[in-house]
Formats: C-alpha cells, structure tokens, sequence
C-alpha cells in the first residue's frame, strides 16, 4: 500500500497545526494560567537618561492585593542578562560589555526600561499598585541620534565614554584601496537603515512558577528558542542549576526575531516566584512591546563602489554606524558585523571590499536581529548603490548586473563566505518574465495619463542562512554551538514522535518535519507528530532564526531517521535469517534485496519493543535514535525581485502595483508554506520601505510607540505578489539540498520598492530617498526639486 | 464597582457580576475561559479580539462587558461545529494557508464572517478594504484574501 503513495516533499498538504488555530483552541502563553496564579507589572522608566536618586514603595506595599515588589536592589547580586557574540575590535581590544540589569540599577538608560516588579494578586491591583511608586530621577541628557552617538559628549555607559561599543572591520582595506585607484568610476552613496520595531502580533509573555518539592522552576514564555533561554538564564544569570529549570515555549504568535532573547521580565520573574512562593505571570500590553521588544536595524552607511570602464565591479567600501541601543540584547554584536559585512558581496564578483562597523550605544530600546538581521541592510546597500551605478553610467541596471554576477561555484568571497551553489540568471531571467517588464512601457503610459508616475526597481538579494558551522561561529566570536537537535521515537505500533529543537511560532514545522519523516519512513502524516519548544520534552536545540529550522533543524531530523533505519535493517535481517547487508529499506517495508520476503516498518517497531525474537546478544531494544547536526557551511538562498509603484505626485502617495518574485531555495518541502513566508517577508520589506520607521524625539522619548503612530502593513497596503519558486539550485552540503526560506521577502524587498521609487521620481531629478518612503518624504523630496 | 450582567455567549447564558470597567475581552479570555479571543493591541487597532456581537463584528476590547446586558455574543468557539468539522470560512482559511502564528487568525475569521455577511459577492479589492481593521504580521494579507474569497464562494453555496 505504502509503495504507491506519492512522496510528501514537494506536495503543498494542508498544515497539521492549523485546527487547533482555527478553533481556538491553541495555547499561547497569556492562555496558561497556574494553580495560585499571580500577577506580575513591571514600573518602567519614563526617562531615556537618568539616574535613580531613590524609590520609595511604601504606599504600592500596602496598596490592595500586592503580595511584593522588588527592586534593582533587590537582585543586585544577581548577573546582568549575557550578549552571546563577542566582537573585537580592529585593535584587537574585546567590545565594551555594560552590565544590563534585570532591574534597573542606579540608572536608566532607555525609555521602558524595568525599574521595579510589583506582583499582585490580579494584574489590574499591580499596575494600579506600581502607579503609587515613588521614584526620584535625576534626569541627564540623552543620547539618541546613531550618527552623533560618538560625538555627544554624553556617555549612555562610564565604560565607554566615546559609546562606542566596538569598531570592526573585515576585508583588504590595502586592495580596496589600490582598486579605487584604478577606477573609471566611483558611485557614492550614503544611507539610512530606518530602525523598525518587530511587533509580533502576540505581545511577549511569561508565567513562571517555583516548585519547592524539589526546588524547580517552570517557565511559560514567548520564545523562539527554550533551551538557550534556559542555559543562559540559569547559567549566566541566576545561578540555579541548569537542570532544575524547565522552559516550556508553547504556541507562539509570531517571533520575527524579537522572541530569541533573554529578557528582563522571564528573568525577573522566574527570580520572584521562589520568594514570593507563588506563580507569576506577565504580558506585554502593546506599549510594553513597542518599548522594549529589542528593535531592529538603525545603521547609518557610506558606500563607494568603484567600476573600471566597462562597468565592472573593482571594489566596494562600506563604512557603517550601528545603533546598539542603551544595553547589548542576546545577539545585537553580531548582527551588524557577522551577518552584515559578510554579505557585502551580494550576487557579485567584486574582488575587494572593505567594511568598517562602530557599533554605538546610545538611550534608545536594545537593537538586535530583526527577520533578515544584517542581511536586508547589506542587500539594501548594495541594491540601492548597483541601481545608482547604473543610472550614472546609463547602463541597464539587469545589464549592469549580469555583467557582475558569481556563475562559477564555490565561490569564495572577500568578505569570508563561500557560497556553494546558486544561478542568478536564472531567478533574474524569470522574474523579468513574471513581472511582464515587456509591457512596462506601456502601463508607464497609462499611469502617465492619469497624471501619476511609475517607477520600477530591481533587487538580486543573497543571504547566508542556516546558522551555522559551530566551528566558523566560535572563531568569529560566537559564544555558542549553532547545530541542531532532534530525537525520533518509534513507538511500539510503529506511529512516530518526532522531537525537534527548532521552533515554530508559524513556519509550519509541524507539517514540514513531518512531511520529511513520514516520506523516509513511508508512513501516513498522521503516523507522524512533531513535538518542539519544550526542555522538558525535547532533549536539546538552538532554536529558531536566521531560517536555520529546514536546513539544520530538518537535517538533525535526517541524521536520526538514519540511525532508525539502520537499526531496523539489523532487526529485520535477523526476523528473516539474513545478513545485514542484504536488507534494503523503502516505501516503509524493509525487504531483502531481489526477493519478496520484507517486514513492515511497524512489524520492526513492535518486534523491538517486544523483542521475544530478537538479536538481544548484539542490539539493545527499543526504536529511539538521537542526533545533533552541525553543518559544514552557510546555505545561501537567493533571488530576484521586481517592484512596479504608482506615486502620486501631488499627495506622495507610493502605491505598490506589481511585486513579483523569484526564490531559489534549493529544495522545498511544502511550496505552500515557502510561498507563504515569502509573502510575509515581502510586506515586512514593503513595510520597511514605505511604512514603518522608528522615531524618538531628541529627549529619547518614542514617538512612535503605537500602532496608531506606526505604521503595520494593512490588507489594502498590499498588491497582489507574484511569486514563483525557481526550480532552485540545491544546497550542496546538507541531506535536504534546504537552504532556508524565511527571511528572503524581507531582506530582497526594500531596495525593490525604493529602486522603483526612485526610478518613478528620477524624470523630476530626485536621485535619493530614505526608508519609510511616506507621502510626507515624497511630496517633499518632489518639491525641493521643483524649486 | 460591581455591576450584575446576563448575555448569551456562544448560546449559552451567561450571568455573572462583574466590575464595571471590566472589556468583553478579558470577560471572554478570564471569566469564561474562552481563549480563542485574542489580546494584541491597547489601542483598538489590531482587531485580533474581534467577536460577534448581535450578528456584527465587534473589537471585544473596546466594549465595556456592562454594555452587553441582553446582547447574544459568539466567539471562534462558537462558530466551530461541534462535530469536529470547521465552519466554511475555518476551512477555506487552512485550505489557502491563510493563517501562519494564529495569534490574528480568530479575528480574522470573525471579521471576514460579518464582512461576507454583509457583502456576499465582494471582489479581491473590496476584501482587502473590509480587512483593514486586522492586523496580520505573517501572512502578508495574500492567503487570507484567497481565503475569504474562497469562502464567499462555499457560503454562497450553502444559503442561496
């Protein structure tokens, strides 16, 4: 029966996951409430800068319900929340690593940030309780601008007086600078990656509770990753023993990035819950979030890209500020170095590039990964200062780009990548023909007559994904292993659990992994169930990011489901008196080669459970294999996109007409739930580029801290996309040939839109605008040309 | 202050004293336990906590539960078959993958259920206007709007 059915990979099956979603009966942090649950509210700086003179929490002590609040001074003793990436800089001198606090200590530094828990007996009595805090701030100058942030004179942390936190380099600044020297051209371009803010639909959330039968804690929280969640915590922070903590990430909605972390607050409370001897739960409201999710983004770069005559690449210099915020989140050191400068190369050949990064602290939210994390600022360089090339030079800019493109592979960059394999013509050829640039012309016309001007961009993106090579990662700083964990366990009927340590908070793991499993073990998908985000259950795992879960998460899974064969191979060899060798596994039936006789797969199982008959001498019982993937590279998806805008030049209204796309993510296990992330990539980038932008007045404080005052993309901000996954070039070194698909909407996005932005505005002489391109920055950017 | 209030929730009657600032929302998730309802805003903008209020849609954390003395309320609970099966608009969402985290995905369906209610021959343009009160941040709004198309059409077959 199994022999016939087509295989899983490859068909678009409708999501496991999605029923209980549906029915609303998933369960999501905020929905677990614990036997003598309590509520905890954390007092938060209103001031970006200031120093706590003293707080008085009497009157909150005595207030209705409260049970306790705790201070900075309370949790003195304990360590500050770990970064896991040490960067150093270009002398050689390590970055400059600021305690950050669970609880504000003497200072605040950035608007939000937590100054006392209060815990209560409903959530309602603790912030009415932290209402009747007294604090008394003395409040200092802010530091806010990321240029300037090295210039101010006032310092976010004594220990870096300058705020820088590290400046970095990486490439032959000697080459670079040689190959300037001999260009016929020289493009220069300075630009703005406008700081975003995750905002995840599920606002971050925990309940922690202390069991003193044997002196363990459980957490309940929003995480894309428990296990480092717990290792860091308990490791680096609380000092209880690692195996006395279990955290528990259940249905999470949503992640982007801003739920990878160690935060504050799961911290905080797992710390009380012991002395106030009581379960503690805690959800962001929306303004919570927006202070104090880490951001994402915020550099500030100058780029030159020199050309020889006939439009080749030479070189390309970068020099980039990055705002890190007032303290160091889990990963921010890395992000706008490993998974920035690295990817300078883009699609090209360029021989010699040169990077320089000054990190910067400054009185705003930590900035750490946000979807695409380093990659979507590099690609949105590079694409912004090609596109400009081009214009310069008037050479088509896809002629431009071909003419530069990497066809021979592995292909080692100068900035420490090499991409194994990829075909960007191929994703370049295809989008031209699904986004009908033949028939441009002519709707440019028709825009024309209804007095509106359209404008079409290009972006070629590449990422690095599949985080990564432990080996490579620790040299470059990384301050963990970036492999994969997964356990298949056969039950004794032949059904399958599958413990996975990625993490789903939308991706669909469920399904995926499943779809994998049920194929190699030629079983029904619902033979098969995928368990994740719990360390009570699943034995280890990295987690979730950098569209690693495929890659290396799917390949742990791989790993195992071979041991499971081979097992079973030696317990049917024995149940059919032949030699190991001699048993071949396929389409679920272990069979011995060139002749009939074969056992089913759950025939294996059982007979390994009950092993009456059974080579006991040699192999122990049981159907139960682990195994941990660490991968030998990078995965490097890639692509092209093509942005058609509409803008009005009286309102400067952008209209987004056409999206189309082009992906090469190797091979693809669900095409539906790939296209779906691209989708969801491609408006993030859409609202990148045209909506959203963090904004803090000059005192620190957020101008933007709502959804009424920043900007989500909504249904009617989005065209139709077209989207079409290439017949893709699979990743050469991992058992999927997956290379990753979550990022790649975000990151291949933003530089389309703002190419076509700018190609509409280019015939009114507007050769520059920044992200978030709002009608304000377009109406102005038109008038100051009209002058 | 506590206030005595009786309404119907998912057909079932409900009486209960409540404080009177207590949201239909945090009535929903706390009091009866119905998680399906989300909480994803405090502005009124995300629309994940929308719910049926006589027939309509409506964002249950902008309505004082006080309000609804006599009014008949259905959440995502209540309009999923008890048979296991999924009403056409459940359906139609996870044949066309409409739904990723599901943390909007109860709202969305409420809303789009009142928006085909009342507009049961509604084009691609028009979906996408009468969405504009959810907030999704996976989807990109494609997949949905396939959905609610998709199910115009099945909920169209079902009532004439």
């Amino acid at each position: 029966m199994n022999a016939a059915r087509a295989p899983l990979i490859g068909r678009s099956v409708e999501r496991k996951e999605d029923h209980r979603f549906l029915t609303g009966v998933g369960q999501y942090t905020d929905d677990i409430v614990l036997p003598g649950q309590s509520y905890g509210f954390f007092l938060r700086s209103p001031h970006a800068h200031a120093r706590i003179r003293s707080i008085d929490a009497g009157a909150a002590r005595g207030a209705p319900g409260v049970l306790a609040i705790f201070t900075g001074e309370d949790l003195a003793g304990i360590g500050g929340l770990p970064c896991g990436w040490l960067i150093k800089s270009v002398d050689g001198t390590p970055m400059k690593e600021p305690k950050h606090p669970v609880l504000a200590e003497g200072k605040v530094r950035h608007v939000g940030e937590q100054v006392a828990l209060v815990v209560a007996e409903s959530a309602a009595q603790a912030k009415a309780a932290a209402a009747l805090i007294e604090v008394d701030y003395e409040i200092l100058p802010a530091v806010v601008e990321t240029a300037a942030a090295a210039a101010s004179g006032t310092a976010v942390h004594d220990l870096a007086a300058d705020n820088v936190c590290y400046t970095w380099s990486i490439g032959d600044e000697g080459a670079v600078t040689a190959a300037f020297a001999r260009a016929a051209h020289v493009t220069t371009l300075r630009l703005v990656n406008n700081r975003l803010i995750p905002n995840a639909l599920e606002p971050r959330a925990a309940n922690a509770a202390h069991s003193p039968g044997d002196d363990s804690y459980t957490l309940y929280v929003t995480s894309q990753n428990p296990h480092v969640e717990r290792l860091l915590m308990t490791a680096f922070v609380l000092g209880i023993p690692e195996h006395k903590m279990r955290v528990v990430a259940p249905d999470v909605g949503g992640g982007f990035g801003s739920k990878i972390y160690l935060y504050a607050e799961e911290t905080a409370l797992v710390w009380a819950s012991k002395r106030v001897g009581r379960p503690i739960k805690w959800t962001a409201e929306r303004s919570e979030s927006f202070l104090t999710d880490a951001h994402g983004r915020d550099h500030v770069s100058t780029a030159e890209l020199a050309l020889d005559a006939q439009g080749h690449f030479l070189a390309l210099r970068v020099h980039t500020t990055a705002n890190m915020g007032a303290y160091l989140s889990t990963f921010a050191s890395c992000i706008p170095t490993i998974l920035y400068a690295t990817l300078l190369a883009g699609q090209y050949a360029t021989p010699h590039i040169y990077c320089t990064v000054q990190a910067v602290f400054t009185n705003t939210t930590p900035v750490d990964a946000y979807r695409g994390a380093g990659r979507p600022e590099a690609t949105y360089l590079l694409e912004r200062i090609v596109e400009r090339a081009a214009r310069e030079l008037r050479i088509d800019p896809v002629e431009l780009r071909r003419r530069n493109f990497i066809r021979k592979f592995p292909h080692a960059t100068p900035v420490g990548l090499t991409y194994d394999t990829g075909d960007y013509d191929a994703t370049l050829s295809r989008v031209i023909d699904l986004a009908d640039v033949a028939g441009y012309a002519a709707r440019k016309q028709a825009s024309a007559a209804k007095g509106l001007l359209r404008g079409l961009g290009y972006s070629c993106y590449i990422e690095a994904c599949g985080l990564a090579p432990s080996n490579i990662a620790g040299a470059l700083g990384a301050r963990a292993g970036l492999f994969e964990a997964a356990e298949v366990r056969v039950h004794p009927t032949g059904k399958v659990t599958v413990f996975t340590g990625s993490h789903s908070h939308g991706q669909g793991h469920e399904t995926t992994f499943a779809q994998v499993v049920a194929d190699r073990l030629g079983l029904s998908l619902e033979d098969v169930d995928i368990q994740h985000g719990d360390t009570g259950k699943v034995l280890f795992g990295m987690g979730t990011y950098g569209s690693r879960s495929l890659a290396v998460g799917g390949s742990a899974i791989v790993k195992a489901l071979d041991k499971i064969i081979s097992k079973g191979k030696k317990i049917a060899a024995h149940l059919l008196e032949a030699s190991d060798a001699d048993v071949e596994f396929e389409h679920g039936e272990f069979r011995i080669a060139g002749t009939d006789r074969k056992k089913a797969f759950a025939e294996i199982a059982l007979a390994a459970y009950v092993p009456h008959n059974y080579p006991l001498g040699t192999l122990e019982p049981g159907l139960n294999e682990n195994a941990f993937y660490d991968p030998t590279n990078f995965t490097y998806p890639a692509g092209s996109y093509v942005c058609e805008v509409e803008v009005d030049p009286l309102t400067g209204k952008v209209r987004v007409d056409r999206f189309s796309a082009s992906d090469d993510f190797g091979n693809v296990i669900n095409p539906m739930i790939v296209e779906g992330q691209v989708q969801g990539g491609i408006a993030q980038g859409i609202g990148q580029a045209l909506l959203e932008g963090c904004r803090y007045n000059e005192d620190g404080q957020l101008l933007t801290g709502s959804f009424t005052d920043y900007a989500l993309p909504r249904a009617d901000d989005m065209p139709a996309l077209a989207i079409e996954l290439a017949p893709g070039t699979p990743c050469t070194h991992n058992p999927l040939g997956a290379k990753g698909c979550g990022e790649a909407g975000a990151i291949g996005t933003p530089p389309a839109v703002i190419n076509a932005v700018l190609d509409a505005l280019a015939p009114l002489g507007v050769t520059d605008i920044d992200m978030p391109a709002t009608p304000h920055r377009v109406w102005e950017a038109i008038r100051r040309h009209a002058r | 202050m506590a206030v005595p209030i009786e309404l119907t929730v998912n057909g079932k009657t409900v009486a209960a004293e409540v404080e009177a600032d207590t949201l239909l929302s945090s009535f929903l998730r706390e009091h009866l336990r119905l998680t399906g309802t989300h909480i994803g805003c405090d502005t009124s903008s995300c629309g994940a906590c929308t719910v049926h209020v006589g027939g309509r849609a409506v964002k249950s954390c902008n309505v004082l539960v006080a309000q609804l003395h006599g009014s008949e309320v259905t959440t995502i609970e209540g309009i999923t078959p008890r048979d296991g099966s999924l009403h056409p608009m459940q359906a139609a969402f996870k044949a066309c993958h409409g739904l990723q985290c599901g943390f909007c995905t109860a709202g969305m369906v409420m809303s789009a259920i009142d928006l085909l209610r009342h507009h049961p021959h509604t084009t691609d343009e028009e979906i996408r206007a009468g969405l504009e009160g959810n907030l999704c941040r996976c989807t990109g709004y494609q997949n949905i709007v396939k959905a609610v198309a998709m199910a115009a059409k099945a909920m169209g077959r079902q009532r004439p």
